[in-house]
């Protein structure tokens, strides 16, 4: 099976659906670039890190629509085609900038069908990129994607790998709700086996990336790997990990979860959002809720601090949850 | 006047039932029989029906939060808006939306909107949808002066004409936004100028004369469904109500309103006007209005009538799926 990174697993995903359905359309920044520039070069940027590259010259102006620097515009105006039967595909370049444009998306896009009782249909995708590691600081850095998770009538989806990535968005644009597609701007060059052919990975199926008898890691997008890192280190002091990576935060996998901690009786949830009212804490309450007397020791979370993203290399490395912090933590609710 | 006799008809039957629909609303809010808040569209009836008598079910509009009149415009049927104002299970949205997000997608209506500046954005789609299908489709997106002052409608306005959109822009510039005056609140007192900077024709009518609305909206619109691109109308039509029904409206002077609806009340002067070219006489429109009241009373009793929502609908709704 060919190998393909995270980057080229998305471009195919988008260059086979809008192939498949000519209602797709491509609205963001720089999704292709060049428009009006000196050079007459065309798809000049091909989205800011080269997810969207080529689309332009495959599909034209028409469907790859470059926009102004006006965030509320393209997602109202997204909202707006998917309600009256187009299916964009909208870019919110960096998800920090949900903060410019947000009402569109939650107030309006996510309420439609609800608000309107049942009459309206809201085929809409936004890609975004989360992630700190760039040193790209406070406003290019950050994990806000708890507070797309907590929106009523919104799916967000998390992959952590190139065959996930695909599949989950390839079900993203056939979905006919609202869904927010996170891509973690540390993943874009990671590669792994990739189909060809086109495939769609239902919502709310979590993976088992291992599974192993003493505590259930769940983690999400980067912090996958961070984990994975973890519980090869573990597994050598013999410490047998289940790795679980619900892959959406909305809905969510939460048979998966209960049934794992039922077996391991111990929680761990790896998460890059900031600590309070976030997605790890959520998921510590469904366990505490539902599982509470199958624990065999306090739930943990490994989390950013309750901090913004800081700049400098050495602060930001020690922002993002590691393996160690995390192996520590398993350590201690081992003892 | 070189309309047809049955389009006035039309229009001021379409008017005559927003200003009954309105007033009737105003009784029974205050009798405490529709829940929620109200934003009355009296006063600005001409504005609504100027600008919809050019559209059809396939145009889309995106309203505001003193949506009624826009959705009566548009054609969205009488009891089933009703009903939604009272909340119950018939209602256009089935309940769930209210006064303020009322909507009827099958009549183009993408919803009343109680985010102000909140609509214009999403208008672009529409226009969007229909410059990708090449329909000759048009958008229009209603705001007040108030919203004219929202980023959104600024950036909404410029990407319309960057990307050479069928959008249509309605200022109705009734003269406050909530409790402050569009004298303070704007900085300028040519809203249309605004638009004009964004690089497309921007006109500002009297929004109290149905005519003149007609004529900047039938413009817009002509240039838009042939490829034209975006334009804005604004309609200066003040209000003859508060903010929201209920609002003692302690910022007016006494007499402002009395003043309003003997001078500028759209109902009056579209009459005069017809009856004064001989196109109908005062019998004829009393029968007319009497038609109206009827319907009114019908979509209130269809209102008072019909069920409340079941309790399972709560949960009704929120996704098309969800697995």
């Amino acid at each position: 099976m060919p190998r393909k990174t995270v980057r080229e697993a998305i471009n195919e995903a988008l260059v086979q659906e809008m192939g498949r359905d000519p209602d797709i359309v491509i609205i963001g920044e720089d999704v292709a670039g060049g428009e009006g520039g000196s050079s007459g070069v065309e798809d000049a940027f091909g989205g800011v890190l080269g997810v969207t590259k080529g689309l332009l010259p495959r599909f034209g102006r028409s469907r790859v629509i470059d926009t102004p620097i006006s965030e509320s515009a393209i997602m109202g105006m997204a909202a707006g085609a998917a309600v009256t039967g187009l299916r964009p595909v909208a870019e919110l370049m960096f998800a920090d900038f949900f903060g410019v444009c947000f009402d569109q998306i939650y107030n309006q896009a996510a309420k439609f069908r609800y608000m309107f009782g049942g009459h309206a249909r809201t085929p809409l995708v936004i890609r975004s990129m989360i992630g700190a590691g760039y040193s790209a600081a406070a406003q290019h850095s950050q994990s806000p994607h708890s507070i797309f998770t907590h929106v009523p009538g919104l799916k967000v989806v998390m992959p952590s790998n190139a065959y996930d990535a695909k599949g989950l968005l390839i079900q993203a644009i056939r979905d006919d709700d609202p869904v927010i597609f996170f891509e973690h701007k540390m993943l874009y060059d990671l590669a792994d086996e990739v189909p060809s052919e086109p495939y769609a990975i239902r919502f709310g199926e979590a993976n088992f990336v291992r599974e192993g008898d003493d505590v259930t890691i769940v983690a999400f997008s980067r912090m996958v790997h961070i984990a994975a890192q973890a519980a090869d280190v573990l597994e050598r002091e013999g410490i047998s990990v289940e790795l679980i990576d619900p892959r959406t935060t909305s809905p969510l996998d939460e048979e998966s979860i209960l049934e794992s901690v039922r077996r391991t009786g111990r929680l761990v949830v790896v998460d890059e959002g900031n600590p309070r009212c976030g997605l790890a804490v959520d998921i510590a309450a469904l366990v505490a809720e539902h599982a509470f007397h199958s624990l065999k020791a306090p739930i943990r979370t490994v989390t950013a601090p309750h901090t913004p993203v800081p700049f400098a290399p050495s602060l930001e490395a020690a922002y993002i949850p590691s393996p160690a912090r995390v192996a520590e933590v398993v350590r201690e609710i081992m003892r | 006047m070189q309309l047809p006799r049955l389009t006035m008809l039309d229009a001021y039957m379409r008017m005559q039932r927003i200003r009954n629909f309105e007033e009737r609303i105003v009784t029974e809010f205050s009798s405490g029989e529709i829940p929620g808040f109200i934003h009355s569209y009296l006063g600005q009836e001409a504005s609504a029906v100027g600008t919809c008598m050019h559209l059809d079910d396939d145009d889309y509009i995106g309203s505001t939060h003193r949506g009624h009149g826009h959705c009566i415009a548009k054609g969205a049927d009488l009891k089933a808006m009703m009903a939604e104002l009272y909340g119950k299970r018939d209602g256009l949205c089935r309940g769930k939306g209210g006064s303020m997000h009322i909507a009827d997608l099958s009549k183009g209506m993408l919803g009343a909107n109680a985010i102000v500046g909140g609509s214009p954005p999403l208008v672009l789609g529409a226009a969007l949808t229909a410059k990708t299908r090449r329909n000759g489709k048009v958008a229009v997106a209603f705001t007040g002066d108030g919203g004219s002052n929202q980023g959104t409608v600024f950036e909404a306005m410029n990407m319309a004409v960057v990307l050479k959109l069928p959008a249509i822009f309605i200022i109705e510039n009734n003269g406050f936004g909530e409790g402050t005056a569009a004298s303070y609140a704007c900085g300028t007192d040519d809203l249309a100028a605004r638009a004009a900077a964004f690089g497309m024709p921007a006109v500002a009518v009297d929004g109290t004369d149905f005519f003149a609305v007609h004529d900047a909206v039938g413009e817009a619109v002509a240039l838009a469904r042939a490829g034209g691109g975006p334009s804005t109308v604004e309609t200066r039509c003040p209000r003859f109500t508060g903010h929201f029904v209920g609002d003692p409206q302690h910022y007016r002077a006494n007499g402002e309103v009395d003043v309003l609806r003997r001078d500028a009340d759209p109902l009056t002067l579209i009459r005069r006007r017809l009856i004064d070219a001989g196109v109908f006489d005062a019998e004829q429109f009393d029968a007319l209005d009497r038609d109206v009241a009827a319907e009114i009373d019908e979509a209130v009793a269809f209102a008072r009538a019909a069920p409340i929502p079941d309790e399972a609908d709560l949960l009704a709704d929120v996704y098309i799926s969800y697995r």
